[in-house]
């Protein structure tokens, strides 16, 4: 099972989805799932109205959407066993409660309906288009979280079975997605140390998207630089320096950009290679190119090869 | 108050909203640095997360909970520092929480006992968007505080970005719903109460007796101070409405903060909140489009021309570069060109539309020109905040 979670905009879902699209060709049995029922991973899979019960979209790939609601309620039919369930009339007044007051509650009920599906083998690999950053500790570490605060209870006995999936190296990783910017790579960061000082889970992989290209690179980069001082101190002779000044100025802004960009990479490659988890970066691919999902996808494929 | 200018020289309040990563915590400080400028206001800029760089920049060791004043000498401006002031603040959940129920807790006793309930830091991070209603609260709290003019808050990125808005409302809610109402009674009566027997019965089951006594004692405490959360919850939406209260919406040209920035601006005003201003942010300067645009043509013919090359590296002479290399460099600068004038087509586009979609909301849509170097000092957020225009 792997919990794809990363800072809102970074494309996690894209990611999510491509990750499944790519294991679903390799001939996995894949279940995909989106936490926030948002319907951007219906979008970022060409298709419509995913719910609670999975659908195979396309051969192998398999689809869900959580919600809370049909969880409780598959929760309840499943371990309470109680007969007096078809008279509980409504459940959203015990969701309210579950969502709102009982700490963990709504997590656990989430995250366990996940480990269900790993338990009983029902598929190869589940795929998680996750909480984001902010939210990603409190999901995967609901029932640790939430052992420690209840004492008794149906749902403490359950935490157990739960911790022993998402605790095993083996079974269960995070793949935090970010882009190169000062402030996505800083939570990263700080989400990578939290993981691993507070929480049983390990990480599989940090994910660097919307990299940009070089505009020149090694040692070209002091020729560039030579240039647009040379424009802007006058030292070029006006006639080559008047078509170049324009260009010059707009690609240092893309230069400078792309130099910041580098640093954060080396910050975040260092900080993975430590820890030694899987580190790689997708370039840019255009939003608007139909299918940057499959795009994505073919792109992972050559980059995990 | 629909122009920029004057909500900076007049206005009470900014919101400043738009979707993660478009720069929105830089535009805050930066509009507040150029009011204590331009317009002499002692401003306080809200934030939720600040970049390490803007924090640099601003000389802070580190944003925290509490409210620090920026030196002044680091707000040079053409040689002036500002006649008004600039402050900043992060706001921290967990303290300011702590800081709420000191103050609404009706005696210490009841404070202690929140405070050191185990449920209650579990319960502060997750129910009725307690983020958002912090956030809500702080700027209140600052906005009725005599020692600014101005408050410019930049709002946390929750998953939907008006969330935050509704969170007021939702504290009113909780305090009145059967929800609370079931948990606070006493347990003696709950056994008899038929309407409440199947939500015990599950709870009970599910979560077992203990856990919900522990919650019960919780919201039992914490309903004391009703009062308090209600009244404050029903000043803060007042002053949300407030003429004197302007919203702005940052983006960047990109297509999913585009989106997002449009749907910010239909909810907002079917919300009545006032739109005074929308942001196009790192946006390429038009000028400097249309000079690449000028020279591209003649800049791909003069590659190919070895007297050009030549003149070329006589000017980079220090470096000795190769002509080849230099070749190699001016080819990818023509072709970085190409790119950036294409997308520059299209961002103007997007721009257009972005402009008309503002005229049918009655708001203002002003660009601001993508940095053309690191932002170093407070001073280049004067510069910022002035260089904000009319599309």
């Amino acid at each position: 099972m792997l919990f794809v979670t990363g800072k809102g905009g970074v494309g996690k879902t894209t990611f999510a989805s491509a990750l499944a699209q790519l294991s679903a060709a390799s001939g996995k049995r894949t279940l995909v799932v989106e936490m926030d029922d948002k319907g951007a991973l219906a979008h970022a899979l060409h298709t419509e109205g995913v719910q609670f019960a999975e659908r195979e979209i396309a051969p192998n790939l398999f689809a869900m959407a959580m919600n809370t609601e049909d969880s409780l309620r598959e929760y309840i039919r499943l371990f309470v066993k109680n007969p007096l369930v078809s008279t509980f009339g409504p459940l959203a007044k015990i969701l309210d409660f579950v969502a709102n007051a009982a700490p963990g509650v709504k997590e656990i009920l989430a995250v366990g309906k996940l480990c269900w599906e790993v338990r009983e083998r029902n598929y190869d690999i589940v795929i998680v288009d996750a909480e984001a950053t902010g939210h990603i500790v409190a999901q995967v570490d609901a029932p640790a979280i939430l052992s420690n605060l209840v004492q008794v209870g149906v749902i403490r006995d359950q935490t157990r079975w739960m911790q022993d999936i998402l605790h095993d190296q083996s079974a269960t990783g995070v793949v935090v997605v970010t882009t190169p910017e000062e402030i996505p790579v800083l939570e990263t960061i700080q989400l990578l140390d939290t993981l691993q000082s507070k929480t049983k889970v390990s990480v599989s992989a940090v994910v660097a998207n919307r990299v940009h290209p070089d505009v020149v690179a090694g040692g070209d980069l002091a020729v560039f630089a030579g240039l647009v001082s040379s424009v802007e101190s006058g030292m070029m002779a006006s006639e080559p320096a008047s078509v170049l000044r324009g260009p010059l100025r707009l690609l240092s802004i893309a230069t400078q950009r792309r130099k910041r960009e580098v640093g954060l990479l080396e910050q975040l490659a260092t900080n993975a290679k430590q820890r030694g988890v899987l580190f790689m970066s997708i370039l840019e691919i255009d939003e608007q190119e139909a299918g940057i999902t499959s795009v994505m996808s073919s792109v992972l494929k050559d980059e995990l090869s | 108050m629909n122009n920029l200018r004057e909500v900076l020289q007049h206005g009470r309040l900014v919101v400043v909203c738009g979707s993660g990563g478009v720069g929105k915590t830089t535009m805050s400080a930066s509009l507040g640095a150029f009011a204590a400028h331009a317009y002499q206001r002692r401003v306080l800029v809200l934030t939720v997360d600040p970049a390490r760089r803007l924090a640099d920049a601003l000389g802070l060791e580190s944003f925290g909970n509490a409210v620090v004043e920026v030196d002044q000498r680091l707000l040079m401006h053409n040689d002036m520092v500002p006649a008004g002031s600039m402050y900043a603040a992060m706001i921290d959940t967990k303290a300011s929480w702590d800081e709420l129920i000191t103050r609404c807790a009706p005696n210490a006793e009841v404070c202690e006992k929140v405070l050191t309930n185990k449920l209650y830091k579990n319960l502060t991070e997750r129910f009725v968007n307690s983020h958002d209603y912090i956030a809500m609260e702080r700027l209140y709290e600052a906005q009725q505080s005599s020692k600014y003019d101005l408050v410019i808050v930049d709002t946390p990125p929750s998953r939907n970005a008006l969330d935050v808005l509704d969170a007021p409302k939702r504290m009113k809610e909780f305090f009145a719903s059967r929800l609370l109402r079931l948990l606070t009674s006493q347990a003696q009566s709950r056994l008899f109460s038929l309407a409440a027997k199947p939500f015990f019965i599950v709870a009970d089951r599910i979560l077992g007796a203990r856990f919900l006594s522990d919650i019960t004692e919780f919201f039992t405490l914490f309903r004391t101070m009703e009062e308090g959360f209600v009244a404050r919850a029903n000043e803060v939406e007042a002053v949300l409405k407030h003429q004197d209260t302007s919203f702005i919406v940052v983006t960047t040209l990109e297509p999913a903060p585009l989106r997002e920035s449009d749907f910010l601006i239909d909810e907002l005003r079917n919300r009545s909140f006032h739109l005074g201003s929308v942001i196009a942010n790192r946006v390429t300067p038009a000028g400097l489009l249309r000079d690449v645009e000028d020279s591209l043509g003649s800049l791909q013919q003069a590659i190919q021309d070895p007297l050009f090359v030549q003149a070329v590296v006589g000017a980079t002479e220090s470096l000795e570069p190769s002509a080849e290399q230099v070749a190699r460099v001016v080819n990818a600068v023509a072709q970085g060109s190409e790119l950036a004038v294409k997308q520059g087509k299209v961002d103007l586009d997007r721009l257009h539309r972005l402009g008309q979609h503002c005229n049918e909301a009655g708001a203002q849509l002003y660009v601001c020109a993508v940095a053309e170097t690191e932002l170093k000092s407070a001073s280049d957020l004067v510069a910022i905040g002035d260089s904000v225009e009319p599309a």
